[in-house]
């Protein structure tokens, strides 16, 4: 077991690091002058800009960059916006919104896709079973933003059930819609997931014998099935959580929710480019952390995955 | 049922696995219906010109400001949107962009993904050390984010750039995928017998190992045109993706969704287009991968 996390975390350590340079290159190497950019049309005096790129370290040699970027990350400094604020301190105050609908969204895909891949699972072959698998294929094709605005339009401005836009109405009847769009379009990987190894235990050998033994269908569904589909599904949803992030920056923007997601759209409207790789990089890290633990989890659940 | 293709699991597309193939898609209603609607859209791509025209205006550029954001009617089947562009013909012109993204993304991740994924799985040792751990460090990077940290500093995004930087992130699954069965074709025996008759490591790799690794990529690369046809929709509508005066449906939603109550008409039917393309191409992996792997198969 430690020989597994510590593989994993050495793991972790590689890819942060190439993580990192990715972004970095991204930003800074890539061609496009961000100093040049902050006039707009009317170019700032050459003076100015010299001043600017001394400030923030734009004429240092690209290592030196490089390491004075990590450097900052290693203190939690995630650069200053062009026009002087600290990124994570614009982040700070937003995140209680994106947690919640994180959360609220992440609870949803897990009860319902649970239920649809019992419920397809269990009567392999059947009516139920085909319009599930059809569903999933739906709702995983519909581009998230197209039924983000298309379920504000009817529920929101049509039908009134739920606020068009904002927080100011509070959980759950804030959350609730935009948290379901997001469980909807991650619902397909883990509902089909969930049916197959429902299948698949329910044919196996031993769900034969505890049948012999005598033991109810409801203890056999509720104990060995569901523990035999944890792992994967623990799995599959930690690969879901990239999604997830990328969904909220969608659904946070066209909801009106003022959480970090939104926060890195408007950075995107406003060409505000250190908060947009501010933002972006703490989601990214958030992913990857997660996905460690996630792993230890799954392992947990599943002794075999630690002998891979 | 007819004969499910047995054979193909491992990759393997000789003529009677590719018939036991073709026998098992040719039931299906699924393969059918996004078979004819991928046509309908190929044909729309070809010559959206001509198809608008015959509904009314052809050109998407020839706009009228006093015509804004009309419903449909006469002369504009889907009504015209703020700048007063007929929002059809905007429609089928960006069915071009969009078909050309899904596939020219999918092109150039497949390149990638099978020159890496045959090295590594071919080569071994460090080789395969060294494009592991690339893959690791691309698939760091959730999907849209990754995507949107590379294209915010992108000067001039063209859809060429936008399929450049989708396929950046998206060929480690594939290369994994490919790598996996290029390392097990590589063990059997008329691989071996191959090399036996002193055929270089290039021509081995090309004519034996390669053509019978590729099956199961080929069923999610068709998944993965509809994917990324989504994500570039998503991109732009976000505002890191395509800009005009390029047209596309991702550029279209992202103007109309601010007049979304005064002209739904704007909205509604790029989505459908946009909607109904990815659902075929996704239907159309879906039935693939069942019949390449009848082990999945309901």
């Amino acid at each position: 077991m430690i020989r597994f996390v510590s593989r994993r975390l050495l793991e972790l350590v590689i890819v942060f690091f190439g993580v990192t340079f990715v972004i970095y290159c991204a930003v800074f190497v890539l061609p496009g002058d961000p100093i040049a950019a902050l006039g707009g049309e009317r170019p700032l005096p050459e003076s100015v800009q010299q001043q600017l790129r001394t400030q923030y370290g734009l004429d240092l040699p690209l290592w030196q960059q490089y390491l004075n970027y990590l450097g900052g990350l290693a203190h939690g400094d995630l650069g200053t916006t062009f026009t002087g604020q600290s990124v994570s301190e614009q982040m700070a105050s937003r995140w209680p919104t994106t947690i919640t609908l994180a959360l609220t969204a992440w609870t949803l895909t897990v009860v319902i896709s649970i239920a649809l891949g019992l419920a397809a699972g269990l009567r392999q072959g059947s009516v139920v079973d085909r319009t599930v698998l059809l569903g999933t294929i739906i709702a995983e094709s519909v581009p998230i933003f197209v039924m983000g605005i298309t379920a504000q339009y009817i529920f929101g401005i049509n039908l009134g059930w739920t606020p068009i836009a904002g927080v100011a109405d509070g959980w759950p009847r804030a959350y609730i819609l935009p948290a379901l769009i997001i469980a909807i379009y991650g619902l397909a990987g883990v509902s089909r997931l969930m049916r197959g190894s429902v299948v698949d235990t329910m044919q196996s050998d031993f769900v034969r014998t505890l049948k012999a033994k005598g033991m109810s269908r409801r203890n056999i569904v509720g104990v060995h099935v569901m523990r035999n589909a944890a792992a994967p599904v623990v799995n599959v949803l930690a690969i879901q959580l990239g999604g997830l992030l990328g969904g909220t920056v969608v659904i946070e923007a066209i909801f009106n929710l003022n959480g970090v997601g939104q926060l890195l759209y408007k950075a995107i409207q406003d060409q505000q480019g250190t908060l947009v790789v501010g933002v972006a990089t703490t989601l990214v890290f958030i992913f990857l952390i997660t996905n460690v633990i996630v792993d230890v989890v799954t392992s947990v659940l599943d002794p075999r995955i630690r002998n891979d | 049922m007819t004969e499910p293709a047995t054979v193909a699991i491992d990759g393997n597309l000789d003529r009677a696995t590719t018939q036991g193939l073709w026998a098992t898609l040719r039931g299906r209603i699924q393969f059918w219906v996004s078979i004819v609607l991928l046509a309908i859209l190929a044909v729309i791509a070809a010559i959206p010109g001509v198809i608008s025209g015959f509904f009314g205006e052809s050109d998407p550029r020839a706009c009228d400001l006093l015509d804004s954001n009309r419903p449909p009617g006469p002369g504009h089947p889907f009504g015209t949107d703020v700048q007063g562009c007929d929002v059809l013909a905007n429609v089928l012109f960006g069915t071009r962009t969009s078909l050309f993204i899904g596939l020219a993304t999918t092109v150039m991740c497949l390149v990638i993904a099978i020159a890496l994924g045959t090295l590594a799985g071919y080569l071994g040792k460090w080789v395969d050390a060294l494009i592991a751990r690339s893959a690791d460090i691309v698939l760091g990077f959730p999907f849209l984010l990754g995507a949107i940290i590379v294209l915010n500093t992108a000067p001039d995004r063209s859809p060429l750039l936008l399929s450049a930087v989708l396929a950046f992130f998206s060929w480690p699954t594939f290369a994994r995928l490919i790598r996996s069965s290029v390392k097990e074709v590589r063990e059997r025996e008329f691989v071996q017998a191959a090399h036996a008759m002193g055929f270089s490591q290039i021509r081995v790799v090309l004519s034996h190992v390669l053509p019978n690794s590729l099956a199961p990529t080929l069923a999610i690369a068709a998944t993965m045109v509809g994917g990324v046809i989504g994500a570039e929709a998503t991109l732009t509508f976000l505002g890191v993706g395509l800009v005009p005066p390029t047209i596309s449906w991702g550029v279209q939603l992202s103007t109309a969704q601010s007049y979304f109550q005064l002209a739904p008409n704007t909205v509604v039917f790029p989505s459908i287009f946009l909607t109904i393309t990815v659902i075929s191409l996704i239907m159309l992996g879906d039935a693939l991968r069942d019949a390449l792997d009848p082990r999945g198969r309901s």
